[in-house]
């Protein structure tokens, strides 16, 4: 297929999201980790760029980025000990690998078996982002899941409050 | 257009190294990071599916949402657990924490 501008920037992008993946996963060094992860989120986010879910990369670099890796990072460092030569896996590690290496290989398979020359069936339509938010909030649409997040989010922070708490 | 298996590919990979993070990694720090992975490698799954294939609804994107939402409530509450385990036990390695095992 034919090297355009969007496809380096796809590459990059997915190099972005699995090196920083590896890294996640293989990093002795926790704060190195998480900035890793933060370097994944940050493909991710360039990802969905590229599929038109413009909203969505933003709520990705503001959340999981700006939220959750924080948060991550905080912990980290709260949760510190004398970092000696300590090892990064446990002992279970190659059969961890394989495991991994099955989940991808069986997806692998059936992705490049099943899912070949997909098109896309439309165009986004331009008011997207307005309709996600009406529907967000009206009766026929998202109202009973977006309240029980609420809920959710209520429960998780008071839950975190109590828990780590003196 | 970049066909749609690549997408899915990225997000597959994505997801295999989360898996092999959570069973590998002996920090619980490092595998609660393995589990956020692993839920946006899901999340690539679905936002790629809307666009190539449901581009006019709202319920691959809404989806997304909230998942976005139960990550972030889940992360919180488990580093607020974490923290907990650290206070009282000295350590966050996931092999030393074993006081329920048999």
């Amino acid at each position: 297929m034919a090297f355009t501008p969007v496809t380096f920037v796809f590459l990059l992008m997915s190099a972005f999201a699995l090196g920083g993946s590896l890294g996640v996963v293989i990093n002795r060094n926790l704060i190195h980790a998480a900035m890793f992860l933060m370097l994944a989120l940050f493909g991710m986010a360039g990802l969905f760029i590229l599929l038109e879910a413009s909203f969505l990369a933003a709520v990705q670099i503001l959340v999981y980025i700006g939220a959750i890796s924080v948060l991550i990072t905080i912990t980290i460092m709260v949760t510190r000990r004398i970092m000696g030569t300590t090892e990064s896996v446990n002992k279970q590690w190659p059969l961890a690998a394989i495991v991994a290496a099955m989940i991808a290989g069986t997806l692998g398979f059936v992705l490049l078996g099943r899912f070949q020359n997909v098109e896309p069936v439309g165009a986004v339509p331009d008011t997207y982002i307005a309709e996600m938010g009406k529907a967000l909030v009206s009766h026929q649409g998202y109202l009973l899941p977006f309240e029980v997040a609420s809920v959710l989010l209520l429960a998780a922070l008071i839950g975190s409050i109590v828990v780590a708490r003196e | 257009m970049i066909p749609l298996h690549w997408y899915l590919l990225v997000a597959a990979g994505m997801f295999a190294f989360g898996v092999y993070g959570v069973l590998a990694r002996r920090n619980a720090v490092a595998i609660l990071m393995s589990i956020e992975l692993m839920l946006n490698a899901v999340n690539l799954n679905l936002v790629a599916f809307w666009r190539y294939l449901a581009p006019t609804q709202l319920n691959g994107q809404a989806f997304a949402i909230f998942v976005f939402t139960v990550a972030a409530a889940e992360a919180a509450v488990g580093l607020a657990l974490i923290i907990s385990i650290y206070r009282n036990r000295e350590t966050v390695i996931a092999e030393e924490i074993n006081l329920m095992k048999w």
